[in-house]
């Protein structure tokens, strides 16, 4: 819990052309109509999008970096590179981040907690991923045409961003849960959802646990990228232990960004599929007041292509933070 | 009220594996025997071509048949449709010549930003390295057991 209610002062999400066709264009900040972004290699383009992000969050904000005191930020590619890089373009203090998907909440926890424990007095927070980049780090080479089953799951080419503070802000962020790592046996890297969905329930229970609520506490609980098998599991474990979640208020950000025709399979993941939609979407209905509390669920998968290979399961982690529209 | 706990593995397994939404196989099947008997018939289509038009012999006519086949592919691969059909047509698109060319253009172009000798000259097998050892391996198998065959 954060007593000195930390204010996310701003936020901003950015999107490749898939994005742009989905049913949430409209709460991207900046939507590019080219993969590349107007770069060179997937692995620049995805950098580009997070440093987009993190100066239309500031622009938002009427900041300068000068102004910030720490960067948090993760990505999916080896060795945190987009989120280094970027840090590199801001030249600020950095702390990089490896939650896989569970990267956006990992941050922005984190985020709150320097800036709730007085130790910072602003902290910018985001994470990016990029189809191709993601593809051709982890599956294939992105022209091979292999054939992907449909419980695959899309990776949101994408980026979020936001500022954390103590300056008064409309939506402040009340607690978080770090996850822990779980792990029930899953093996299919191409059914990421079913592995992730005892993670979300887990994190979940030991939120409502921790703060004596009940779901109906909050307006939406909104996983990360639990996709259509992950979020039919997860209400399933919930029913059987007998926690009651309407099916209508638990929702799931990678069933949010592309439209049923958009091909993707079980729905969207990556690091940028819950920050879009947190960032983009559920911001925007935080400020404008169609909704006041919201838990946010980021879930991630912490394989490696090697961990895949050597016949290892999936482990998976779910951080939750609880935000809230406080004016 | 005490925190619900997590479920048992196997079982947990096992639900999944009910929730898992399955390949569908019998379409897939159609659909590969539809596009692979479509590429096949192009081939067949070339190779009339080059046997009647460009005076080849019916064995020689195979070698500008395929280095046709596979050209396409590539070019497919380039433009960035390839992928699009091959996820509509599975096997029917993996299995004739025009797959393996896929494999190869594919990798050196995802490679092409790693520059052209630890990029492209290294990567471009990435996919398509097993295909040929194993080729290789069976090819040995089936003429060891031809020879064994022949001696006896």
């Amino acid at each position: 819990m954060f007593p000195n209610r930390p204010g996310i002062i701003a936020s901003a999400v950015v999107g490749g052309p898939k994005e742009g066709e989905g049913p949430l264009a409209g709460d991207f900040d900046l939507i590019y109509d080219d993969v590349y972004v107007g770069m060179q290699t997937y692995e620049q383009a995805e950098r580009k999008l997070l440093e987009t992000a993190a100066d239309i969050a500031m622009k938002k904000a009427g900041l300068d970096k000068a102004d910030l005191d720490l960067f948090i930020a993760g990505d999916l590619l080896s060795q945190g590179i987009t989120a280094s890089f970027t840090a590199r373009t801001l030249t600020m203090p950095f702390i990089g981040l490896n939650g896989a998907c569970s990267t956006s909440m990992e941050g922005l926890a984190l985020a709150a907690l320097a800036v709730d424990s007085g130790r910072a007095n602003r902290v910018l927070t985001g994470t990016a991923s990029h189809n191709m980049a993601a593809e051709r780090t982890y599956r294939y080479p992105t022209e091979y045409g292999a054939q992907k089953p449909p419980t695959a799951q899309w990776t949101v080419t994408g980026a979020g961003a936001g500022i954390v503070s103590l300056d008064p802000a409309p939506v402040i962020i009340t607690a978080a849960t770090i996850g822990r790592v779980v792990d029930l046996g899953l093996k299919d890297p191409l059914n990421m959802g079913a592995a992730m969905a005892p993670a979300a329930f887990d994190t979940i229970v030991t939120h409502l646990d921790d703060m004596t609520r009940s779901p109906d506490d909050y307006d939406l609980i909104v996983t990360g990228d639990l996709g259509r098998i992950g979020r039919e599991l997860a209400l399933e474990l919930f029913e059987k232990e007998g926690v009651r979640v309407d099916p209508k208020r638990f929702v799931d950000a990678g069933l949010m960004i592309y439209r049923e025709e958009q091909e993707v399979f079980a729905g969207a993941s990556g690091t940028a599929s819950s920050a879009a939609v947190f960032y983009g979407h559920v911001m925007k209905h935080l400020l404008s007041g169609t909704l006041f509390r919201i838990l946010m669920v980021a879930t991630g998968a912490l394989m490696s292509p090697t961990t895949y290979q050597q016949g290892e399961s999936i482990p998976t982690i779910a951080h939750a933070v609880a935000v809230e529209r406080v004016m | 009220m005490a925190k619900p706990a997590l479920p048992e593995a196997r079982a947990y397994q096992a639900l999944a594996r009910t929730r898992e939404i399955p390949r569908p196989i019998g379409l897939n099947v159609v659909r590969a025997f539809v596009v692979g008997g479509m590429i096949s018939v192009l081939g067949q289509m070339l190779m009339w071509m080059y046997e009647n038009f460009f005076g080849f012999t019916e064995k020689g006519a195979n070698n500008p048949t395929v280095a046709t086949l596979v050209f396409l592919s590539v070019l497919l691969t380039g433009l960035g449709v390839y992928d699009r059909i091959a996820q509509w047509a599975g096997a029917g698109t993996i299995v004739p010549i025009t797959g393996f060319a896929n494999t190869m253009a594919s990798s050196a172009l995802d490679a092409k930003a790693e520059g052209y000798v630890l990029g492209v000259g290294a990567n471009m097998f990435k996919v398509a390295g097993p295909v040929i050892v194993f080729g290789t391996v069976a090819a040995f198998v089936v003429a060891l057991v031809k020879t064994i065959f022949t001696v006896l």
